[in-house]
């Protein structure tokens, strides 16, 4: 351990749930305008990796006038290295229903969705079981909010909020463009407020406890605790709860194997950090505070020094080629060009210089992919080139 | 109003209507940016990334089709930042494109060869997809040829079909690398809903999607002595034609054409507007037949309204969409095929040629018209009635060819006894064309007066909304025709499938009630056909559609029963309208299709 070690657990996501209705009951009592001002004082950040105000999504869809508008749960958690919904949702499931009711209440809508990743169909059953429950205590409530499970196929665009929405409304999960953004022509052309499972579960924390108990926590910009997906080389993979604003250092010197090569933060579309810059990384959202500060969907894989970073980063090309739903040239041509790039590198084909090419072909795709699948490929790809150059070519 | 807003493109400030895309900005700007996915048919997908422009105070660059101006809006098109994007995004299509130009049926008409040869893409280093995946050119269609190798994924094709023919039969399929167009279950394209209307192909920006052409058949037959070569153009070539041989869209080519073909060696020139005039006598007759058995005798297996059938990609829809419906559809064949079936009877034995050494090709604005001609029926004549269709642009590609200079070519007339017209039959290539020359017929064969409008113009059948009404009430009706007195005809022009689907689920519901119908398979009618010049767009279209009217203005006759040539085939071969002889040569049936 390191001086100055101070790695914070916390534990408000798996606390006890049996408190829902009470939260439901007093929640709709209050003004929605004091709502969404508890939310946006929190500052809580979208928990899906894009980190949006979640308080000002809210806001913006209560402000549409439309007389239908949707709450969508997207549950369709699929970055690589990510499952902490899963547990959220077998685990407390009333804490996810009940920040979308509070939702619906807020931005008067009276439909929602929970859009389930096709791979976790065994969830559905319980699920069902606890809507069930939920909505009679709402009709109790003489508030008639309706939830329904939407079950996703397996595409991993279809986590893509506009995506998701294509998928829902039957046709193939293709991104949209943008603007116009879901709070105004979301599902159907509605207004509509689509949040991230741990998004909705931390909203039941704050309006339990107040925005101050949630800010207190975490670093300026980077308010709060989130669920970190720990897995790789780890001896104690799991799901942990923990302040934003960390160092990476620390958390490797609490989650690591003693041999941490590198950390993957945030998936396959993450970023890759070296050991040599563990102590300038902390694990939040944007301004910077010391050195680096990476966003995060919560997914964490730990490398230690028996991993070939080439086979990592194959690893993750060959999943976007894959994953990609090909409709936008940078990201469907591009995808194959840096999987089939690396490989001629590898075997000797072409130069090491061709990775540089690669590499600007990256910045393009950041720049003008057309969601963020294709955008965030520039993330993991130059991170593990630049600091693993060798291992790329010999 | 429209809200008017302020933006800069390139140092140049600008007022444009508040909502319009960057690309239309660019265009008040002066500035063009280069577009491959947008198309002005076609609904905005953004998916070619081509366009992507640099919006100040944005690090990401935004595709120009798809993103709206905004109050104030900085944009830079030709920034170090965009040119190096976008040149990069060309690379990467053409790593994945069959780039085998020089072999390709579109060299020289193919948006994607033009950007590279603009932002001169001279290397390629990146590594070449195309040959690495095992693509298979389906040939199956007798219409057009779909390769996946030169496909660039805009899914134009896949929006024209779903959105201006309401048919899907090319859909978007699998994902990532392999996301490809594709039919139902990658069946062949014969094999599938498909119409062959071609649409597809006309907005097809590469060689993915190209016409089956019958170019070298067509030039062998003219070479073989032994032939006798015969001829026909479709009303909608002599005003497309021109497009591809230098001359300004809505410029009309008729004679050039005709001294074209002749030069070609051609051994009769004439003309489809002939048969369409008799169509128009046919299907005229049989529209009053039809009125007399619902109105008089009440049979019920007489169905109203009466549709057209000239348009072979509407005859494969119905078939397949509207099964039960079949009986609707005129027994008339579509134009080329009376033609077709009339050259190697009527004409043969008027010129004593032996049919067996008569070839017969027609010039088509369809590609449609290559799939009827090989439809089993078209075989009335005791031989293949129509043995080659060529569209548009492959009796360009034959001009070309053969070295004669379109531009300075004399003005030749059509060859006797099946070229005579009138401005009846040249209407047939816009929509509403059908419907108005009928109405001038039938309405004057009723009462024995021209048709109540100005000039015979009967302008609310003409235009380019989608679906259009028409009524004539018919008073003092010549004695024959006694129980029509009274009657108010109505009748709707439809054109696109699309369209074509909502008048039919009109009818079908029960909610509209025409006698007579007419529908265009394609945007504009046969004028925006899917043998036609490309590019095509509604302004190019709508030239074309204002040279087929003056066409049909400088006619001295304008009424189908007024062309001598058509009283001729009536008294020295067909006797009457849906006599004995036309039955057998002129009509035909339907088959109903699965619905995939």
């Amino acid at each position: 351990m390191t001086p100055g070690y101070d790695l914070k657990r916390v534990d408000f996501i798996f606390q006890t749930e049996s408190d829902w209705k009470e939260i439901l009951q007093k929640s709709l009592s209050r003004p929605p305008a004091e709502l969404i001002n508890e939310l946006i004082s929190s500052e809580l950040k979208g928990r899906g990796g894009a980190g949006f105000p979640t308080g000002l999504k809210w806001k913006l869809a209560a402000d549409e006038l439309s007389p239908i508008k949707y709450i969508i749960c997207n549950a369709d958690e699929g970055e690589p290295g990510t499952f902490k919904d899963r547990e959220i949702l077998s685990k407390v499931p009333m804490k996810v229903l009940t920040a979308m009711a509070v939702c619906g209440f807020v931005i008067g809508s009276l439909e929602a969705y929970i859009y389930l990743r096709g791979e976790y169909f065994f969830l559905k059953p319980a699920l069902n079981k606890a809507i069930q429950e939920f909505q009679a205590t709402c009709h109790d409530l003489n508030f008639d909010f309706r939830i329904k499970l939407f079950m996703g196929a397996g595409a991993y665009i279809c986590g893509e909020e506009t995506a998701l929405f294509e998928s829902m409304e039957g046709k193939r999960g293709e991104p949209r463009n943008k603007p116009p953004y879901p709070t105004s022509f979301g599902y159907l052309g509605k207004p509509t407020v689509i949040n991230n499972v741990e998004t909705l579960a931390h909203t039941y924390t704050i309006f339990k406890y107040g925005a101050k108990r949630f800010y207190d926590l975490g670093v300026q910009y980077s308010r709060g605790s989130k669920l970190f997906s720990v897995s790789g080389d780890s001896p104690k993979p799991g799901i942990y709860e923990l302040e934003l604003g960390m160092s990476l250092l620390d958390f490797v010197h609490d989650f690591g194997d003693g041999d941490t090569k590198a950390v993957q933060v945030g998936g396959a579309s993450g970023f890759l950090v070296p050991q040599k810059r563990f102590a300038e990384t902390t694990i939040g959202f944007q301004g910077k505070l010391t050195g680096i500060s990476l966003p995060t969907g919560g997914s964490m894989m730990l490398f230690n020094s028996s991993r070939s970073m080439y086979n990592v980063l194959d690893n993750y090309l060959e999943f976007f080629r894959e994953e990609s739903c090909g409709q936008c040239t940078p990201c469907r041509v591009g995808c194959q060009q840096l999987l089939n790039g690396i490989k001629a590198v590898k075997r000797g084909e072409k130069t090491g210089q061709y990775l540089d090419k690669l590499l600007r072909l990256t910045e393009t795709m950041q720049y003008t992919a057309k969601c963020g699948l294709g955008q965030s490929v520039a993330n993991s790809f130059s991170s593990i080139v630049e600091n693993f150059r060798e291992e790329m070519i010999y | 109003m429209t809200t008017k807003i302020k933006i800069i493109i390139n140092d140049k400030q600008i007022e444009v209507a508040e909502g319009s895309s960057i690309v239309d900005a660019a265009v008040c700007a002066g500035v063009i940016i280069p577009t491959l996915c947008f198309h002005k048919d076609l609904c905005v997908a953004g998916n070619c990334r081509v366009c992507v422009v640099e919006i100040a105070g944005q690090k990401r660059l935004s595709a120009a089709c798809a993103t709206p101006c905004e109050e104030g809006m900085e944009i830079l098109t030709n920034s170090l930042k965009v040119r190096n994007a976008r040149k990069q995004i060309i690379e990467l299509l053409l790593s994945e494109h069959n780039a085998d130009c020089t072999l390709c049926y579109k060299n020289g008409n193919c948006e994607l060869q033009k950007l590279a040869s603009d932002y001169k893409i001279m290397t390629q280093d990146f590594i070449q997809l195309a040959p690495l995946r095992k693509y298979q050119i389906d040939h199956y269609s007798p219409s057009m040829i779909k390769d996946d190798s030169k496909c660039i994924r805009c899914q134009r094709c896949v929006r024209t079909c779903a959105e201006i023919q309401g048919v899907s039969a090319l859909t978007a399929a699998y994902k990532g690398d392999r996301m490809k167009i594709a039919t139902f279950f990658e069946k062949p394209m014969n094999d599938v809903v498909c119409t062959n209307c071609g649409q597809c192909i006309n907005h097809c920006p590469t060689g993915a999607l190209v016409e089956r052409n019958y170019i070298e058949e067509v030039w062998d037959a003219l070479a073989n002595k032994d032939k006798f070569v015969i001829v026909q153009t479709a009303p909608a070539v002599r005003v497309g034609l021109g497009e591809e041989l230098g001359f300004e869209p809505g410029t009309r080519v008729t004679g050039k054409m005709v001294a074209a073909l002749k030069r070609l060696g051609f051994d009769a020139v004439m003309d489809t507007d002939f048969s369409a005039d008799l169509t128009i006598m046919e299907e005229g007759s049989e529209l009053l037949m039809r009125l007399k058995k619902v109105l008089v005798d009440h049979d019920p297996n007489v169905k109203l309204p009466l549709a057209t059938s000239c348009s072979p990609a509407w005859i494969k829809y119905i078939e397949h969409m509207y099964p039960d419906y079949l009986d609707h559809l005129s027994t008339c064949k579509s134009p080329q095929q009376m033609f077709g079936a009339l050259v190697k009877t009527y004409y043969a034995k008027h010129f004593n040629l032996n049919p067996e050494n008569i070839v017969s090709v027609s010039i088509m604005p369809c590609t449609a018209k290559k799939f009827e001609a090989n439809r089993p029926e078209m075989h009335d004549s005791g031989y293949r009635d129509v043995d080659y269709v060529l569209t548009t642009r492959e009796l360009a590609i034959m001009i070309k060819q053969a070295g004669i200079d379109f531009l300075k070519l004399d003005d030749r007339s059509f060859d006797q006894i099946m070229g005579a017209s009138t401005g009846a039959g040249v209407i047939f290539g816009a929509t509403g064309g059908v419907m108005e020359a009928a109405l001038r017929t039938a309405y004057e064969l009723v009462t024995g007066r021209e048709v109540p409008f100005e000039n015979l113009n009967i302008m609310p059948v003409r235009g380019m909304e989608g679906v259009r009404e028409a009524s004539i009430l018919i008073e003092n009706p010549l004695p024959d025709w006694s129980f029509l007195e009274g009657v108010e005809l109505k009748c709707a022009v439809a054109h696109g499938l699309v369209n074509a689907k909502s008048l039919m689920d009109s009818i079908v519901s029960g909610e509209s009630q025409y006698h007579f119908i007419e529908i265009m398979a394609c945007p504009g009618g046969c004028l925006g056909g899917g043998g036609q010049p490309i590019p095509t767009n509604p302004e190019i279209r709508r030239k074309r559609a204002l040279a087929i009217y003056a066409e049909d203005q400088g006619m001295p006759l304008r009424k189908s029963h007024q062309n001598p040539e058509i009283l001729k085939i009536y008294s020295e071969f067909l006797t009457e309208p849906l006599s004995e002889v036309s039955h057998h040569l002129l009509h035909t049936h339907y088959t109903p299709r699965e619905r995939f």
